[in-house]
């Protein structure tokens, strides 16, 4: 049969392959409408866009030259770093056993919920608002940015952690229960084998989302460089402001360029 | 055969580089945590106080200030969704580019390269938080300036997920446009983009539901949204408001995430 004649006798024309889908259409009209509805909440106009621009570049002419104050700079930038290790630390170091009482293939259903609701709240609060109530509850200083940064490592550790085991293969996990292993046993023998790797792929991740994290929390009070950042901010001394920036620039290309090597030293 | 020659064949999971370089990353890890448990600053009163002020503000937090909703909780929280939605459409659009710009197969200029490269790690670094200063100290404190700071923010996680989906695309279909003679534009548009398409859309939705997080915050420092009502509720010491914009913040977002994890089902 020729391609002509099958083209002829075939039902299915070119167009319907691309046909275009109405309720697609929709959807794209619909979001499109909402877009410029919200644009005009924003309250955007050419008069104050104009004057923004003119105060933005003052104030990137006040950036320069950066002032890189080492008696500020430095003690901030150290605690910034302690905030993170000790907050990743704790942080997974709780995040392991509410990741296990997670994973729905080792646990009963009511007791995975309730560790999934724990990750779930963990999770839902932006760090600085956790810093916040923080602040409020212990006082101004590192600990509030630990217990802040220890809540959303719990959240993201516990989160990726348990979906990671409740991926693994269930042959092991019987294998080993077969011999009369205790609970502790197949989590040692049959578990963590199986997630070791991508545990301290996340573990690396969070380590550096802390420490970026570590350098904000400051500004609600909670401890490390922002507090120094925000206060350069608010008595106008912007060649400071510069000058901190540029160091927490260079820190968190460090934190990645390390976060990089220990995953491929432990691949 | 000799234990000799047994001792020589046996198994070593580790060349010695890996295994001194895994020591070198624990010993650093230990050393790190050591140095940091010594040297940190925390007042030992604070500490031991903690859990009896967590009680304390939990008590002040109950009952919860439901009637605080409509005058100004949902006003707040409208604003919020909008500033989120305009920040990721904002973050895509300069975004993208960048990403196209810091691909090494889309774009083979190396010192294009490394200055997206470098723009994209700077959005990054600098938080949120520290965006919506500049931006309001530019545009006034208001919803304009926390979807600037979030929008730019996102640059540099839009742009490095749509460097590396360029980077690992086909070269059949680019290398097909090339014979035809299309000019680089079109390899982007006819060529890179449909294979970058699910990325975008798994992009979009992964940035829109980290967008409505963020967009909490930013009222701190007066950029509008709901983080401004909680940031009165604090000052004024009304814990029972603060309780109720809080489990506000909680249900928005997880309504969010339930919403991103369904799309993602249907169009990915």
């Amino acid at each position: 049969m020729s391609v002509a004649s099958l083209a002829e006798k075939s039902d299915v024309t070119r167009s319907d392959f691309f046909a275009p889908s109405l309720k697609k259409r929709l959807a794209y009209v619909a979001v499109f409408a909402y877009l410029v509805y919200a644009a005009a909440t924003l309250g955007l106009s050419l008069d104050r866009i104009e004057k923004g621009v003119g105060y933005g570049v003052r104030f990137l002419a006040g950036f320069f030259p950066p002032n890189f104050t080492e008696t500020d700079i430095i003690p901030g930038l150290l605690e910034s770093l302690q905030i993170a290790f000790l907050s990743s630390l704790i942080g997974t170091a709780l995040a392991i056993p509410i990741a296990i009482l997670a994973a729905r293939n080792l646990m009963p259903p009511w007791v995975s919920w309730l560790a999934r609701l724990l990750i779930i709240f963990c999770r839902s609060f932006h760090p600085v608002i956790v810093a916040i109530i923080a602040v409020k509850a212990v006082g101004f200083g590192a600990l509030a940015g630990i217990i802040a940064l220890t809540f959303a490592s719990i959240g993201f550790v516990g989160k990726l952690l348990s979906e990671a085991i409740e991926e693994i293969s269930k042959k092991q996990i019987e294998a080993v229960r077969a011999t009369g292993a205790s609970f502790m046993n197949v989590i040692a023998y049959g578990v963590v084998p199986q997630v070791m790797n991508r545990f301290i792929g996340f573990v690396a991740y969070e380590t550096d989302s802390n420490l970026r994290n570590s350098t904000m929390v400051g500004v609600v009070g909670a401890g490390g460089i922002g507090g120094t950042l925000f206060s350069a901010f608010q008595r106008f001394d912007y060649n400071f402001v510069a000058g901190i920036i540029i160091c927490i620039i260079g820190l968190v290309m460090i934190g990645e360029v390390l976060q990089i090597y220990v995953k491929r030293v432990f691949r | 055969m000799t234990t000799a020659t047994l001792e020589m064949q046996r198994w070593i999971r580790f060349t010695p580089l890996q295994r001194l370089s895994r020591f070198a990353v624990f010993f650093a890890m230990a050393a790190a945590i050591a140095w940091a448990l010594k040297t940190i600053e925390i007042i030992p009163e604070f500490l031991y106080d903690a859990p009896e002020q967590v009680v304390d503000m939990a008590t002040r937090m109950w009952p919860i200030d439901w009637d605080h909703f409509w005058p100004a909780v949902w006003p707040a929280l409208v604003e919020t969704m909008h500033m989120s939605a305009m920040a990721t459409i904002l973050g895509l659009m300069m975004g993208i580019p960048v990403g196209f710009l810091a691909a090494r197969n889309a774009t083979p200029f190396l010192w294009v390269n490394l200055i997206a490269k470098f723009i994209l790690v700077a959005t990054r670094s600098i938080s949120t938080l520290i965006w919506a200063l500049f931006f309001v100290a530019m545009f006034g404190p208001g919803p304009l300036a926390g979807a600037l700071a979030i929008a730019f923010h996102s640059i540099g996680f839009i742009g490095k997920m749509f460097s590396e989906a360029v980077e690992e695309s086909n070269k059949g279909s680019i290398e097909a446009l090339q014979a035809t003679g299309a000019t680089r534009m079109q390899q982007i548009i006819m060529g890179y983009w449909p294979q970058v398409l699910p990325t975008f859309w798994s992009v979009a939705l992964f940035r829109w539901d980290i967008n409505v997080r963020e967009s909490a915050v930013l009222g701190l420092v007066g950029a509008g949204g709901i983080g401004m009502a909680l940031n009165a509720a604090i000052d004024l010491i009304q814990w029972q408001r603060v309780a109720l914009i809080l489990l506000t913040i909680f249900i928005v977002v997880i309504l969010i995430e339930t919403i991103v994890t369904q799309i993602r089902k249907k169009v990915i």
